[in-house]
């Protein structure tokens, strides 16, 4: 590469690490300001675990995300693998009911489901947990485009048929053949439900459940510092997740 | 060595998609131990066959009986099949180890049997030291004698092999050829092979099938299969042969002049004789009728092609011979008096 590749380069990085890096410290930084005297302090996050409505709001986010990744896995995983191997012509519409949720404006879908909701609260009561089903299907677009492509990349049926022929059962096949061959498309799209809850406000917010966008909210109209300190803790969770996500696959890529 | 193999009967076997006959009244009796190969051009049905045998496809009629007992309704994982398929089809998830001992585990043995007959199936295929690799650490020959090794380490009832060197290099396909058939002398698995391969299929069956069209054309050995095509497809497309013009009366031909016995199904009057390459003698006469058009060295024989009466006509003879002849010399052909079919023209 010449030396104007390379300081092209160099300088399309540093745009991009400014663009990111700088709302990032900004949070940072506000949320370490002491604003009377000027000086730093970590009372802001400290507030984050010892605030009893922010640490509520981040366990049942916690937990919304892994209610929402493990019923999106348990749902589309095997729906898409028995699609594939064996009604390959419903692929198609699999593929536009998964889609669905993009085209249609969140407003719509909160007002829709509203009347859905009222049974919901009648037989599982009121708890934000109830909140998986929306964010499930919220997050089907993503995580089906994610196992799709990792589904793409091995041979479905041959792998299945081979399996078959030893004797293995269809939840054999699908479970101890297919899945772990799509473990790279699974945590994408893990990622990407956990990425999506631990953001989401609109249908928290609309639906009146307490979840960690909707308190950062509220906080930050009290105490702006802990606000900023619970939003950054946020971002860095998930970026350790997609830390966490790229270790994973490097090991899996590594063992082939 | 005592065969271990079951019958299978395969009666009048029927698969249509839609206005597509795959296969078309398919009827076979395989015997314990018995390797068959079948063989035909895409397309002529082979491989439906064998994933109805082994149930990952449903005949539309017809019955598929292993042992005497009907399998043609049971599941593919209930059937107690190996397979080995054209595609590379190890897990990849797993070691070459636990890919052989995936169907025993499935069985519910023990951890230290099923350790124990993997690597038993692993020595027999020769890669006991691959078996802690990864598929995508071995080439595409050893995967398939992976593929192989955990196919009878179920011990099958019946082994099924779709086309199983198709992927791979010539020189691997030749000794993965062999191999597979020394393994299965060894093991004695009644044994269905496809493929479209015929050197393939004549050098490993004890009987070849022939397919054309989704129907039978000939189940033979392979010898009788070449030497007596009993139809004009096999005739065709089993080997190299000549068509040569025939006039046929009270069961004799008379091909280039000379006096030769047809076989059954040949036709009655006039036709062309399917005469093999090896059945046809050249000499180097001046006073001959025919004339060399061009001689091709392929190795310990070489191919001569001479014309003769108007039809050009290959004979195979030995290099040494055959270096001695150049094109344009005048020649004499004769022809092997053994029995050849005459099909219409």
């Amino acid at each position: 590469m010449t030396w104007v590749g390379r300081s092209v380069r160099g300088l399309v990085l540093l745009a991009f690490a400014v663009f990111f890096l700088v709302p990032l410290w900004a949070l940072l930084d506000l949320s370490t300001k002491q604003v009377v005297t000027g000086g730093r302090t970590g009372a802001h996050w400290k507030a984050l675990v010892e605030n009893e409505q922010m640490r509520s709001a981040i366990i049942t986010s916690l937990e919304l995300a892994v209610l929402t990744v493990v019923l999106m896995l348990v749902l589309l995983l095997p729906t898409m693998i028995w699609v594939r191997l064996r009604v390959p012509r419903a692929n198609r519409l699999v593929e536009f009911l998964c889609l669905l949720p993009l085209t249609v404006p969140p407003l719509v879908i909160v007002v829709g489901i509203n009347g859905v909701y009222s049974w919901v609260n009648y037989f599982l009561g009121g708890s934000p947990l109830t909140l998986t089903f929306v964010y499930v299907v919220l997050v089907l677009p993503f995580a089906y485009r994610a196992l799709d492509a990792s589904l793409s990349a091995i041979d479905v049926t041959t792998l299945a048929e081979a399996a078959r022929s030893l004797g293995a059962g269809w939840f054999t096949v699908i479970a101890r053949v297919v899945a772990p061959n799509m473990l790279s498309g699974v945590l994408s799209a893990a990622f990407i439900g956990v990425a999506l809850v631990l953001g989401e406000y609109t249908f928290s917010s609309l639906m009146h459940f307490d979840t960690l966008p909707v308190t950062i909210v509220l906080l930050g109209k009290s105490d702006t510092g802990a606000s900023m300190a619970a939003a950054l803790a946020t971002m860095l969770l998930t970026a350790l997740l997609l830390v966490a996500l790229s270790l994973l696959d490097r090991r899996r890529s590594e063992r082939n | 060595m005592e065969s271990n193999g079951v019958t299978v009967e395969l009666d009048d076997l029927h698969r249509h998609y839609g206005e597509v006959r795959a296969l078309d009244g398919l009827t076979l009796q395989m015997q314990p131990g018995e390797l068959i190969a079948l063989l035909g051009p895409s397309g002529c049905g082979k491989t439906t066959a064998l994933r109805i045998v082994a149930g990952l496809d449903t005949a539309t009629s017809g019955s598929v009986r292993v042992g005497g007992r009907d399998l043609t309704r049971v599941p593919a994982n209930k059937r107690d099949m190996g397979m080995v398929f054209q595609a590379y089809s190890l897990f990849p998830h797993l070691t070459v180890v636990d890919n052989v001992a995936f169907g025993l585990k499935l069985r519910g043995r023990a951890t230290a049997e099923r350790r124990r007959r993997a690597h038993e199936m692993l020595e027999l295929v020769g890669l006991e030291q691959h078996a802690t690799r990864y598929p995508r650490q071995l080439s595409g020959g050893q995967q398939q004698r992976v593929a192989l090794a955990r196919a009878l380490a179920i011990e099958p009832s019946v082994l099924l092999l779709d086309e199983p060197l198709s992927a791979l290099d010539a020189k691997v396909r030749v000794q993965l050829r062999d191999e597979i058939r020394r393994i299965q002398l060894e093991v004695g698995t009644t044994t269905l092979f496809v493929t479209h391969d015929q050197e393939e299929a004549l050098a490993v069956a004890d009987r070849v099938g022939v397919m054309s069209d989704g129907r039978l054309e000939q189940l033979a050995a392979p010898s009788v299969l070449y030497s007596a095509p009993a139809t004009p497809f096999v005739g065709s497309f089993v080997g190299l042969s000549n068509r040569i013009p025939a006039t046929v009366s009270d069961g004799t031909a008379t091909v280039l002049g000379q006096a030769i016995p047809v076989l059954p199904g040949s036709a009655e009057s006039a036709g062309v004789a399917l005469v093999r390459p090896e059945a046809v003698s050249v000499a180097a006469d001046p006073a001959g009728s025919a004339t060399v058009v061009a001689v091709s060295f392929r190795g310990a024989v070489s191919q001569v092609t001479v014309e003769v009466e108007g039809t050009l006509v290959i004979a195979q003879v030995g290099s040494g011979a055959a270096l001695a002849l150049e094109a344009g010399q005048r020649v004499s052909v004769s022809i092997d008096p053994a029995p050849v079919l005459v099909v219409a023209d």
